[in-house]
Order: C-alpha cells, then sequence, then structure tokens
C-alpha cells in the first residue's frame, strides 16, 4: 500500500490505522464515519491487521471497550460521529482522566434535533472540555498523517493522555482523494510498540479509576491539567519528527498569506481550503485577505495564535456551531479571551457561523464576510439585541 | 500508601491517579457518616448475634466474653441491628462528636 493512491478517506483512514498497527478496535457504526470502522473490521477480517474487533451494542460501550483494551496495554482505535460522539461522552472523560492513550477520529456531523446527517462542527464542540488532545484536519492527506502522529503524541510517556482526531463528515470522509501511503518500515520506525506506565494485569495488580475523595480530587484533576497544558511541546516535536521523516510538514497553527492581511479568517477544519480559494479570489482583486488554519484546538495553542494574530486588524472567527446561548460561539470566545490576556488591542474581531447541517459554504459566502468585515468599526463589536454571531445565509 | 490521601501533592500522584499498592482501601474509613451509634444493654443481651448476622457492613464483632460490639471505624448508624434485636438491647443513641 506505500505510494500514492486515489482512495474514500475513509478508508485511507483505516489503512492509516493498520499502519499504526493498531491493536483493539471497538467501534459502533454511525454515518458518515461508518466506511472507517466497516474497512478495519475487513482488515481484521482478512488477515490483514492483527486486531482485536470489538462489535459493540453502543458507542457509549465502544469507548468503554477502548477504556478496557488501553488499560490492558493495547493501542487501541475507534471511530464515531454527532450522536455517537454524545454517547460517548461520559467514557469520552475517563479515558482522559485515566490518561489513555486511545485514538479517535471524529467524522464531524450535525447533532439532532431535527435530525441530520451533514456536516457541521456542533458534535465536537459539544464535547470540546473532555480533557482530550483535539486535532482539526484540511483534507484526507492530513487525516491519514495525522493518525500516525495521534499515536505517537499520545503513547509519549510525556504525555499519555488520548487524541481526537476531526474529519468534517462527507466533506472528508466519503470524497476520493490522491493520499501518499508511507512504508510500513518508515512507520514503524517512527511509531515504536507503545509501553504503556501501568496496565491491567494480573501479575502486578494495580486499580485504575479509584474513588478520588474530596481531599485528592483538585490534586488529580491538577495533575490531569498540567498533562494536557504540557502536551503541546511534545505535538510540535511530533509533527516537526514527522516531517522530517516523511517530507510533510504540519504545524499547529497554519497560516496562509496572513502577513500582510487585511483581513484575516480563523477557522478549524475542511472549509480551510474553501477559504484559501476564497483568499486567492480576493488577492487576484489586490484585497489583502489571509488565512490562520487552526490544527490544534486542545491543548489551545496560545502562542502561537497570539504570534499570528499580532498586528492583525480585522479578524473574522468562522465556526461551524452554534454558541446555545454563550456570548459567542467557542473558538470565538477562546480567541477573544486570548487577546484580552495577551493585551492584543484595536482588534475588530467578529464571529462568522457558517455551513450548519451540511449547507455549502460557497465563495461568495467569504467576499461577503470580507466585505462586512471592512466596513466594520470597533462599535460593531458590542454587544446586540438577540444574537451576538452573524449567521451567515440564514433566511430571515 | 505511604502517607495519608490529604497529603500528596499533584505532583506526587501516579499518572492517571492509578493506585498501584494493593489493599489501599483498608485505609478508608467510612463511619464517619454517622449521626446515631447502636448502645447495647448486656443486661438484656441473650448473644443470639442477630445483630452480628443483620448488620450489612460487618461492622459488629463478638468481644471475647460474647456478647457484641461495633467498629465505629466502619459503623454507619443506620439502625438495622437495633430494629432487628428482638430482646431490645441494642439502643440508638445520639453521636456526639
Amino acid at each position: 500500500m506505500t505510494g500514492r493512491k486515489g482512495l474514500e478517506v475513509s478508508l485511507a483512514v483505516a489503512e492509516a490505522a493498520q499502519l499504526a498497527r493498531v491493536e483493539v478496535v471497538a467501534a459502533y457504526p454511525i454515518t458518515p464515519q461508518t466506511h472507517i470502522v466497516e474497512h478495519l473490521s475487513e482488515l481484521v477480517a482478512d488477515g490483514e491487521l492483527e486486531a482485536s474487533y470489538v462489535t459493540v451494542e453502543s458507542e457509549h460501550s465502544a469507548m468503554s471497550a477502548c477504556v478496557g483494551a488501553s488499560a490492558a496495554g493495547a493501542r487501541t482505535f475507534t471511530a464515531t460521529s454527532s450522536q455517537g460522539l454524545e454517547l460517548m461522552h461520559e467514557i469520552l472523560f475517563i479515558a482522559s482522566g485515566l490518561r489513555l492513550p486511545i485514538v479517535l477520529v471524529t467524522a464531524n456531523r450535525a447533532l439532532s434535533a431535527p435530525l441530520n446527517i451533514w456536516n457541521d462542527h456542533s458534535d465536537v464542540m459539544a464535547a470540546r472540555d473532555c480533557g482530550w488532545i483535539m486535532l482539526f484536519c484540511t483534507n484526507g492527506q492530513e487525516a491519514v498523517d495525522s493518525v500516525i502522529m495521534a499515536f505517537r503524541i499520545a503513547e509519549d510517556r510525556r504525555v499519555l493522555l488520548p487524541v481526537m482526531i476531526n474529519i468534517d463528515g462527507f466533506i472528508l470522509t466519503h470524497v476520493v482523494e490522491p493520499v501518499e501511503f508511507p512504508s510500513q518500515e518508515l512507520v514503524d520506525a517512527f511509531l515504536p510498540s507503545y509501553v504503556p506506565a501501568y496496565t491491567l494485569h494480573p501479575d502486578k495488580p494495580v486499580t485504575m479509576g479509584a474513588y478520588g475523595l474530596p481531599e485528592i480530587y483538585t490534586e488529580c484533576k491538577y495533575a490531569q491539567e498540567t498533562a494536557l497544558v504540557n502536551s503541546k511541546p511534545v505535538v510540535l516535536e511530533v509533527m516537526e519528527a514527522f516531517g522530517r521523516q516523511f517530507g510533510r510538514s504540519y504545524k499547529p497553527v497554519e497560516t496562509y498569506l496572513a502577513d500582510d492581511a487585511d483581513v484575516l479568517f480563523i477557522a478549524m477544519g475542511a472549509i480551510n481550503e474553501n477559504i484559501m480559494s476564497a483568499v486567492d479570489e480576493l488577492r487576484g482583486e489586490g484585497k489583502k485577505a489571509g488565512l490562520v488554519n487552526l490544527r490544534l484546538y486542545r491543548p489551545f495553542p496560545g502562542e502561537e495564535l497570539v504570534a499570528a494574530l499580532r498586528g492583525r486588524q480585522r479578524v473574522a472567527v468562522v465556526e461551524r456551531a452554534m454558541p446555545a446561548g454563550a456570548i459567542n460561539s467557542p473558538l470565538y470566545s477562546e480567541i477573544s479571551s486570548l487577546a484580552f490576556r495577551s493585551g492584543i488591542d484595536g482588534l475588530i474581531l467578529k464571529n462568522f457561523v457558517i455551513a450548519l447541517g451540511g449547507r455549502d459554504a460557497m465563495p461568495s459566502d467569504f467576499r461577503h464576510i470580507f466585505e462586512n468585515m471592512q466596513k466594520s468599526k470597533p462599535a460593531d463589536m458590542g454587544l446586540r439585541d438577540g444574537l451576538n454571531v452573524d449567521v451567515i445565509g440564514v433566511r430571515a | 500508601m505511604a502517607k495519608n490521601v490529604d497529603e500528596y501533592k499533584w505532583y506526587e500522584l501516579n499518572i492517571g491517579a492509578v493506585v498501584d499498592e494493593p489493599g489501599s482501601a483498608r485505609q478508608f474509613k467510612t463511619g464517619d457518616w454517622r449521626t446515631q451509634r447502636p448502645a447495647w444493654d448486656e443486661s438484656r443481651c441473650i448473644k443470639c448475634g442477630v445483630c452480628w448476622m443483620f448488620c450489612p457492613d460487618c461492622a459488629i464483632y463478638q468481644k471475647p466474653d460474647g456478647y457484641f460490639a461495633a467498629d465505629y471505624d466502619y459503623c454507619k448508624g443506620c439502625g438495622i441491628c437495633s430494629k432487628e434485636c428482638w430482646p431490645g438491647a441494642i439502643r440508638m443513641v445520639e453521636e456526639e462528636r
């Protein structure tokens, strides 16, 4: 499978997990993630992947089985989407609290109701504070590379945390892309076998998930939070090492024509490729648009974002989830907090919600945002009656 | 554990707060929930052991003289022993601390 081949991204993600030599997959099918675990079950059934494939009755059980497998010392993988992620929700916190390096691919999809199988980020945004490292991918190649990087990040003794890789449902999962597959030898060299700190084994019994009294719970959570914050240098290190080994370099915060931009877009996921096209179009007309692609969402790459924001005047945070009663959508809230704490003054920072439940984001939408930003004044950032976000394309 | 649970600094904990010493739950005394405690009137006790049998926490033991008593490290004051003691030898009294 080495080399470049045209493949549906879901199948490519499954083959990346195969290259990572996953030992346990416990999963439940859900659109638009199904092809990932379906292909993994084929690979296991055909003897092409030496792993236990655990079929379960729900996503709650899928993540529970992953917790058990990882606690027993297995390299563990699963994938889900939307309602499935929310059904896993309870166990997501247990995986991170127990410091188990599970890798989960979330094929991002809208949440019901109304029932919608299409793409946006409302699923991951509802699970964003579960203590996992979170990556977002712009294309299929990134998805494949992220699976391999994710295990090395997660299993690093300085980290030992689960990693969620977000890939946009349908927009990435069901698209056939040319994907470069590294050789098994190179992946093996990059990703050594998992050596757990503790395992559930009768020869040396330990207790995982013990009762945490009020006298110790705060210290446990402080240790976990510190591990998550301190994982960022390891993420950087692994991304750099990946670049050296495979020739494709990634950064937690990637910029495109951002240095001289009059209007800077910030977004996560595949929509960044749409925005890049829009930026090219606008640049072609002499309009200085630029883009910040946030690949690492947890831990939040504060310093890297501040470096990208400093000196910019107009920044549009483009999000694919509603604020759900907050003043702004999640990413805007964090970027405005970051700007405030970093003393970035005079920033016109606005929040745009776009492409919910699979609605297309068109180049004209970004032109509209660009023009909106150009004529925005600091006073426009004040609180409004009603929604504090601009929802692109809503019929009103 | 080498020390009490409330003496650990956050950086002294095992990864994932794993407990790698078996049997450490023995150090956890659960009797501090109690608001009432059983008190025996040995003049009425016939040493039948019904209290010992019914105690849901195995917190009642038999003394060398054959009478029964509660281990207050674990007795939660539920009152089942008092309810079940048919000779009426166990009275629940207000816990004072």
